[in-house]
């Protein structure tokens, strides 16, 4: 009797939590779509004033397509810097033996617990005053260009492979570069879409530094011009919530669709293996 | 873990190979990430050691102007400035409402989570897409929801708080809380999941033929099992909360009204960024580590093991 009634307060528990989650989505979802979103309970379920006037509204003001175009620039270089460089970095430390390995790992330690926040200002100096890389898809890219937290965890992988097949591998005279292409990748690749799809909506969800670095329009990610048309020129739309609401669905349903397909990689185990070190 | 043993070993060949170790290429490896480190991570952060405690202003390309040393001049500066002191103070605010709601909520829900649920990967989905969507997104939907004449507004009724909920200044830092709360609450219940599958599952069973009910099971058993998680849920929600920047330049409109809802690093931007005074500016940045660096360690040192 106790436990059916626990098992019934889990589910409602569960339900009620879900359903305030996902509302805010619904929200954005339908009222994108709406010649008017709605600001009445009653209206919840719109029959009809269906649009897609919001996507043009706001494509008109904030060059929807060239801003997505931007994000995605930024994401991918972010993600080739991530794989290229932390993948070998990750292997170096977790396999071979080399000077310098007891530092690069303090050093990858120590760069966690550096919050962005307080290399702000000396970076944007730098970057933009020193480099001269305001306004550029490089200048962007770097401060995130190999993410740490990725290297971590692809060292813990590699770490946790069997070392008789790496030395079995070097008897048979495979370089490394091999036996990191076409041996270790190849075995912890369930973990790599995991480390991919955190690394991915790190760029694609920052507003911050892009939104530092890029005065040009041309030049901005979807999260910055976005945020721009909210702060500045909403006002002066016929439908500014619709169109603000259309922005948002555009910039949240690439990681939605990526998360719904990659979810089954996306479990408590993998991540938690890597939070816990 | 399992490695110990072979690196000794590995340690004695490289010894005997020289110098370099037994596998050098593992240098050249790690040498764009080292480069990378160096570049973006080491030398910012001398540097913005180096501006807080000189007069540093920005100057036309080329030209050479002294910049002095001053000593803790900025940071007494930026001790005396009121809107400084207020942001922490609203920082403090933030902390007090999330912290707590961020470990009880994400506790409770991955708890409900474990075990044998139908459906678990909606429920699944549901708790963490929030956490992977972009935050300009979903600021502009909560901008909506809890505007003036919004959905929230019109459901309350005559309850509607006047004025509304982000153009008033006691309520303002709280539903930026709120917002976070939700927002976040998928990462923190990801890792309470994790650490959930580390209870055994025996504790839970001989406390039940002792006659717990779920409460006290939950009490006994699962708050103390997943004490670990607990801190670093503690910790990660501090410092998410210390750096809040794209909430209140947003959803507040750069941290109002006048001031209610500003942060630490929303001054950092307008200070150092808008305003031209980087000095300030990173000083407030290194008072805010240092504040961040304590409460971390109160949290770890309250739910460390007695």
């Amino acid at each position: 009797m106790r436990r059916t009634r626990l098992t019934w307060l889990r589910y409602v528990v569960l339900t009620v939590a879900a359903l305030v989650f996902a509302f805010p989505f619904y929200f954005m979802l339908i009222g994108a779509f709406q010649e008017n979103p709605t600001n009445t309970p009653d209206s919840i379920f719109p029959t009809s004033g269906w649009t897609t006037g919001n996507f043009a509204a706001i494509d008109s003001r904030i060059d929807l397509v060239g801003s997505l175009l931007n994000s995605l620039v930024f994401t991918a270089g972010v993600l080739l810097g991530t794989v290229v460089f932390g993948l070998l970095a990750g292997y170096a430390i977790a396999r071979l033996n080399f000077r310098g390995r007891g530092v690069t790992w303090v050093l990858m330690l120590l760069v966690q617990m550096v919050p962005f926040q307080l290399l702000m200002i000396p970076l944007y100096v730098q970057i933009t005053r020193g480099y001269g890389l305001g306004d550029t898809y490089l200048g962007m890219i770097l401060p995130f260009a190999i993410n740490t937290t990725a290297v971590f965890i692809f060292s813990q992988f590699f770490r946790a492979l069997p070392k008789e097949m790496f030395e079995a591998a070097r008897i048979d005279g495979a370089g490394e570069l091999r036996l990191l292409v076409s041996i270790a990748v190849p075995l912890v690749r369930p973990a790599l879409v995991t480390v991919l799809l955190v690394t991915f909506i790190g760029p694609w969800n920052e507003f911050l530094w892009p939104f530092l670095i890029t005065k040009d329009a041309t030049m901005q990610p979807l999260a910055v011009s976005l945020a721009n048309y909210i702060s500045n020129v909403a006002q002066s739309t016929a439908n500014p919530n619709g169109a603000i609401l259309a922005g948002a669905t555009a910039l949240a349903f690439p990681v939605v669709v990526l998360f719904c397909l990659f979810q089954r990689y996306f479990t408590a185990s993998d991540l938690g293996a890597a939070v816990k070190g | 873990m399992t490695t110990a043993p072979t690196a000794g070993q590995d340690r004695v060949r490289a010894q005997r190979r020289g110098w370099l170790g037994a596998q050098p290429i593992g240098s050249l490896f790690t040498l764009p990430y080292l480069v990378f480190v160096l570049t973006i991570f080491a030398y910012p952060l001398g540097f913005a050691v180096y501006i807080a405690f000189h007069d540093y202003f920005f100057t036309a390309p080329g030209v050479e102007v002294p910049k002095p040393f001053v000593g803790f001049d900025n940071f007494a500066a930026v001790l005396t400035d009121e809107r400084v002191l207020e942001s922490f103070r609203n920082t403090a605010v933030f902390l007090v409402i999330n912290v707590p709601l961020t470990v009880v909520l994400s506790m409770v829900l991955a708890t409900a989570l474990d075990s044998g649920v139908r459906w678990a990967s909606a429920y699944r989905i549901a708790f963490y897409v929030p956490y992977l969507t972009a935050s300009v997104s979903l600021v502009g939907v909560w901008m909506l929801l809890f505007s003036s004449g919004g959905l929230i507004n019109s459901v309350l009724g005559p309850l509607a708080p006047s004025p509304s909920w982000l153009i008033n200044s006691t309520l303002a830092m709280p539903t930026i809380a709120l917002y976070v709360t939700w927002k976040q609450l998928g990462f923190y219940i990801l890792l309470y999941l994790a650490a959930l599958q580390n209870v055994p599952r025996e504790l839970h069973e001989s406390a039940m033929t002792d006659g717990a009910n779920g409460w006290q099971r939950f009490r006994a058993v699962t708050i103390p099992g997943v004490r670990a998680a607990t801190t670093l849920v503690l910790i990660l929600a501090i410092i998410t909360g210390a750096n809040l920047f794209t909430e209140p330049y947003l959803l507040t409109a750069g941290g109002g009204p006048d001031g209610a809802s500003s942060t630490p690093v929303l001054l950092i931007y307008q200070q150092g960024i808008q305003q031209q005074n980087p000095d300030t500016a990173a000083a407030i940045g290194m008072l805010l580590v240092i504040v961040v660096g304590l409460l971390s360690l109160t949290a770890n040192r309250l739910t460390r093991e007695s």
